[in-house]
This record gives C-alpha cells, sequence and structure tokens, in this order.
C-alpha cells in the first residue's frame, strides 16, 4: 500500500528509443521506434504496481529499462533515492542484489545444462552469499519456501513441469532477499489451473519477504488482481494511473475503456447481455 | 439425433507410441455436431483437445499413431477415409484457423495469391483472374480494410490480427459448413481478440457455420459457445450447455477452472482460489479418475473410473465423471458463495 513513505522506485521521464537501421556496409540510423516515450511512476516499500498493455505497448522494455537490462536513452530511474540510469556494469553489481527479475517462459529462462540447486544457487555464489553446506542449505530452504522440495536441489529443469519451472526461477529470484522485483509476465506461459498457484505464491512471498512488485501483464484481470495500483501503458506512455480498482471500474483514458470492453466475461449471461448492448459488425 | 447430425464423433481414440512409452492422447470423446451449433473443447496443455480436433482431419495420422472410433461428416466415415478424400473434405467442407497465422500462410507468396490457389486447387476450372477476384471478396468479407489492394501484400505486411482474418477468409473459402479454429485468438492481444470473436459469431450467424473452437480460455468460451467440452488427460470430463457448464458445474476439474478465473466484473478476492498440484503425465495417468489426485473431494470410490454419464434427472444432455451425489456436489462446489474447488493452503 501507498503509505507515503519515500518511494523504493521512482522513474522520472524514461526514454529508450531503438534505432532502426538500414545500409550494405555502413548502418544508417533512419528511424527511431519509441519504446518507451516519456514515462514517470513511483513505487512505494512493500507495493505493487501492475504495468498493463498490449504488445508494442513497451511495457516490457520498460520494465527491463528500470533494472537496467536495457540502457535508457534518457531519463532517471532512482533506488531508495540513488540514481541507477546509466550506471556501468560494475557499479550495478552491488545493486542487484535489490532488484531482481522474474521471466515469462520458465522453459527459456532456466538453464538446461544446470542442476536446480546450481541455478539457484548461483546468485549467492557469485555475490559470495553462501558456499558449501552452507549454500546448499540456503538452497533448500529456499525450494522449500516456494512449494517445491530439498530433493529437488539434483534435478534438471527438464524434469520439472511450467509451473515448477516458475517456482524455480522465483527461488532464484528472491535467493539474494531483494527488495524489488520486476515480474515480466509470470504467469501467461502457464495453464489456467497453474496460473492461481503462481500469483498466490508471490503475494506469500511478498507478506513474508516484504517485496516490492513490478508487475508486467498484458492480461488485465490478472493484473487487478495482483496490484495496489495500475499504470496503463500505450505505444510507450503511460496514459492511466491510479488505484487497481478505480482504473478498472471507473477508467477515465479512452484507451484504457476499449481495453477493459475488450476482455472477455466468463459469464454466458453477462457476455450475452453486453452483446446485446453493444452487436459488433 | 443423427438424422441432423452434421458431424457425429463416437468413441474417438487416439493413442501415440512415444520415446517414454505408449499413451493415449484421447481416450473415448464422443459428441454431436447439429449445423450452425458452436461447440467448445476446453482443457489445459495435455487434456487431448487439440490432437481431437486434429484428428478429426486426419492430421494425427502417422505409423506412431493409433486411431480407433468412428467420425461421420453428414453420415460419411472419415476415420478410414483415403488421403485423397481426406483432402477434398479439408478446405470444402472442413475449414481450418490455428492459433498462429503466420505458419500458415507461406511467407514468400501474396496473401491473395494464397487464398486463389487454396480455391484452384479444388476447383481447376477456376481461372487465375477468378480466384483473385474471389480472394478480394472474401477478405472483404472477414472486414480487411481496403481489400483490393490489400490482396497483394504480403503475410509480414499484415498485423496480427489481420493475418487472422485472412486466415478465416482461407478457410471459408470453398464455403464449407464446418469450422475447426485451435486457439483462434490464444496470439492476440485482448482488443483484436474480441474483433475475431465478433467476426466468428458474425460468420456463425449469418453463414450457419458450425464451429469447433478449441481452447483454455473459459472468457472466450463464454462469449461464443453453444455446447461445451471439458477435457483432461485425454478424457471429457464434463459435456454440457454453455449455461450447464457455467451455472451448474458438476466435476471438480470444471469448479476449479471456473474458481480460478480473475472476474472484472466481480471485487477481487484475496487470494485466488487455485487447483493444487499439476496435471499428470500421460504416460502415467492414475487409477481410477485421472483428477483424483489434485481433488480435495476424493473419497474411495474414485479408484474406480466413473463414466461419463448423465447423473442429473432434469437434465439429460449434461454428463460428467463423478462419483458424488449431485446434491453433496452443490454443497461442495462453493467457497465462499462462487463456484470453486476449495484447495488446501500450500
Amino acid at each position: 500500500m501507498s503509505t507515503g513513505a519515500e518511494p523504493l522506485l521512482e522513474v522520472t521521464d524514461l526514454v529508450k528509443h531503438f534505432p532502426v537501421k538500414r545500409g550494405l556496409l555502413i548502418d544508417r540510423t533512419v528511424d527511431r521506434i519509441r519504446a518507451v516515450d516519456g514515462v514517470s511512476f513511483s513505487v512505494a516499500p512493500g507495493e505493487t504496481l501492475g504495468l498493463v498493455g498490449e504488445s508494442g505497448s513497451g511495457k516490457s522494455t520498460l520494465g527491463r529499462a528500470v533494472l537496467q537490462l536495457v540502457k535508457p536513452t534518457s531519463g532517471s530511474v532512482r533506488f531508495e533515492g540513488r540514481e541507477i540510469a546509466g550506471l556501468s556494469r560494475r557499479a550495478m553489481r552491488p545493486l542487484r542484489r535489490e532488484m531482481q527479475m522474474v521471466f515469462q517462459d520458465p522453459y527459456a529462462s532456466l538453464n538446461p545444462r544446470k542442476r536446480v540447486g546450481q541455478i539457484v544457487g548461483e546468485p549467492l555464489r557469485l555475490q559470495g552469499v553462501a558456499k558449501g553446506g552452507e549454500l546448499r542449505r540456503e538452497v533448500q530452504e529456499l525450494l522449500e519456501r516456494v512449494g517445491l522440495a530439498a530433493e529437488h536441489y539434483n534435478r534438471f529443469p527438464h524434469e520439472f513441469s511450467g509451473g515448477q519451472r516458475q517456482r524455480i526461477g522465483i527461488a532464484r529470484a528472491i535467493a539474494l532477499r531483494p527488495k524489488l522485483i520486476v515480474a515480466d509476465e509470470p504467469v501467461s506461459a502457464l495453464d489456467v489451473s497453474i496460473r492461481a498457484q503462481i500469483v498466490n505464491l508471490l503475494a506469500d512471498l511478498q507478506h513474508q519477504l516484504g517485496l516490492t512488485y513490478v508487475f508486467v501483464a498484458h492480461d488485465i484481470g490478472i493484473v487487478r488482481h495482483v496490484s495496489d495500483r495500475i499504470a496503463v501503458m500505450h505505444e510507450g506512455k503511460i496514459v492511466e494511473e491510479g488505484p487497481a480498482d478505480r482504473v478498472c471500474e471507473q477508467p477515465r483514458d479512452a484507451y484504457t475503456k476499449q481495453l477493459l470492453a475488450a476482455v472477455p466475461i466468463p459469464d454466458p449471461r453477462e457476455a450475452r447481455a453486453r452483446r446485446q448492448a453493444v452487436r459488433p459488425g | 439425433m443423427s438424422a441432423e447430425s452434421l458431424l457425429s464423433v463416437r468413441d474417438l481414440r487416439v493413442g501415440f507410441v512415444t520415446e517414454g512409452g505408449r499413451l493415449q492422447a484421447v481416450d473415448g470423446v464422443s459428441f454431436e455436431l447439429a449445423p450452425g451449433e458452436v461447440v467448445a473443447i476446453v482443457g489445459e496443455s495435455g487434456s487431448g483437445k487439440s490432437v481431437t480436433a486434429q484428428t478429426l482431419i486426419g492430421l494425427t495420422r502417422s505409423p506412431n499413431s493409433r486411431i480407433e472410433g468412428s467420425v461421420r461428416l453428414r453420415g460419411a466415415e472419415l476415420i478410414d477415409a483415403d488421403d485423397e478424400e481426406l483432402r477434398k473434405v479439408r478446405g470444402e467442407q472442413i475449414g481450418m484457423v490455428f492459433q498462429d497465422p503466420m505458419t500458415s500462410f507461406n511467407p514468400v507468396y501474396r496473401i491473395g495469391a494464397q487464398i486463389a490457389e487454396a480455391i484452384r486447387a479444388h476447383r481447376p476450372e477456376t481461372s487465375k483472374a477468378e480466384g483473385r477476384e474471389r480472394a478480394i471478396e472474401l477478405l472483404d468479407s472477414v472486414g480487411i480494410p481496403n481489400a483490393a489492394q490489400r490482396v497483394d501484400d504480403y503475410p509480414h505486411e499484415f498485423s496480427g490480427g489481420m493475418r487472422q482474418r485472412a486466415m478465416i477468409a482461407m478457410a471459408l473459402a470453398l464455403e464449407p459448413d464446418l469450422l475447426i479454429a485451435d486457439e483462434p485468438t490464444t496470439a492476440l492481444d485482448v482488443t483484436v481478440q474480441a474483433q475475431i470473436l465478433a467476426l466468428l459469431a458474425r460468420l456463425n450467424r449469418e453463414r450457419n457455420l458450425a464451429t469447433i473452437l478449441i481452447t483454455h480460455d473459459l472468457g472466450v468460451v463464454a462469449e461464443v459457445a453453444d455446447r461445451v467440452l471439458v477435457m483432461y488427460a485425454g478424457r471429457v470430463v464434463e459435456r454440457g450447455t454453455l449455461d450447464q457448464i457455467f451455472y451448474d458445474p458438476q466435476h471438480p476439474y470444471t469448479w476449479g477452472l471456473l474458481g480460478s478465473l480473475t472476474r472484472m466484473d466481480r471485487d477481487r478476492p484475496e487470494r485466488l482460489p487455485q487447483i493444487s498440484g499439476a496435471p499428470p503425465s500421460l504416460l502415467d495417468l492414475p487409477t481410477g479418475c485421472s483428477f483424483r489426485p489434485r481433488c480435495p473431494h476424493e473419497f474411495d470410490r474414485c479408484t474406480e473410473l466413473p463414466g461419463l454419464e448423465a447423473r442429473l434427472a432434469d437434465a439429460p444432455s449434461h454428463l460428467d465423471r463423478c462419483w458424488l451425489e449431485p446434491e453433496r456436489k452443490r454443497e461442495l462446489r462453493l467457497v465462499e458463495g462462487e463456484i470453486g474447488l476449495e484447495a488446501p493452503a500450500p
């Protein structure tokens, strides 16, 4: 919840343009794609901000630019008051402990040749937090915390279902006890019956560890469920931002209204009533 | 029943030999489809919904597959039809639309040329000019603006939604009376999805086009289907009208699916009701009811597989595979006043 405390994350006028290049031998920049085009928002400690938008809206690029996984073209990203936009990799390294990412595709984001214990323990080892038997115990505890078993330590990713792989990705993300997690479409590749499990797990971890989330997704139903506040992105800009229920129940922006009107209602009677009200071509 | 039936599927079974062993991807699926009717097959990955759809049009035939049962289209058996007969059925009588329209078009030919070619393959007497004219008509009928110009575009010049419209146009080129749509809107943005669903509904109305819609999304089902089959681990676990499935669901798996939906028109619950565990491997199915390991209402009888039967006296067409007494189900399926599956906390 927004408490009026110092924001954990404060993004001001963030811009990320990708150059469009043409030319055979010498690339000329002929145009720019304005993936993120002047975006500002802030997130309080312990809060969840939902970033919702359709493909091409810039929401994923924004999530990555916040963590400096892509270098912003201009603008400011402050984490606990400290400017991190444009920091070198080396300068970012100690900050990586504080901010982590959960990816969409639990199949592509885990190294298939590494055992689960190595995958989850990697951040702990790299940051020199733990090693040897202590590392092993820590990783097994993490696995149990995300709903897996300590015995899964020596297994390979392919031995797990999609939902379990996403749990492994989450265990890796929380290993260093970060303050901020950017989750980019964390449930959209999962089966319907598994989505709720992962959404609930993220909520439990937030309570237990005091995490702050930026939750990036195209599904406004899921975003509304997990978010305290929602920012709606369209063509690189935030077109509307506000408390989750307010944005969904009393949208002000025309695009937000369009987005909400397009969400199928999983209720035949209400779907029929809506079709009668606006019979589209 | 079968007198007015367009498609009749009886005890369809599809087995595959895989590296891991023999598995039964589809285990006894039966349903009838009347002209102009929309049937949705709902399930998760591994439920057998897509294999069912592909088998109807012969796309799962292979040395490693074993297909049994009966699929009759206007009385003609398709299961043992030869490839030439099947090729004619596909396109002329059954149109197909897949999830990803990018892979359904050849990227190096113009959209219009591909639609014209699909027509000329079945109707050799059609001239190239006639084929092109027909392609423009079809693109126009599925709502592509400036069809006369866009007909010469390449697939990559179309947006995702436009490609899916063009795919539907191609599926309708030979005026089939049955459309099989396998996750037709899954790859699309929600605003584009709404347009494609409206298009499918319009085609259904105007052309009396019967549709088999394969989807994992109950929101999509509620928007377009007349009847619903819910599949789990290769079997139909519940079958009924749209309203029966949504308002009087009989199988705990259906409760779980309905309960885990996020509803924009309701207050949000503290926690999303969830189905615990994961679907079983088809190589290692539990005995009896396949949903048993995930079901909080399991009891001793569940080790015996329940048949897909009518268990409600007043709804003979509403079938399910669950041993619980209907009266008991009405109590068990309510979780905080809403239909759902009460799962133990993690």
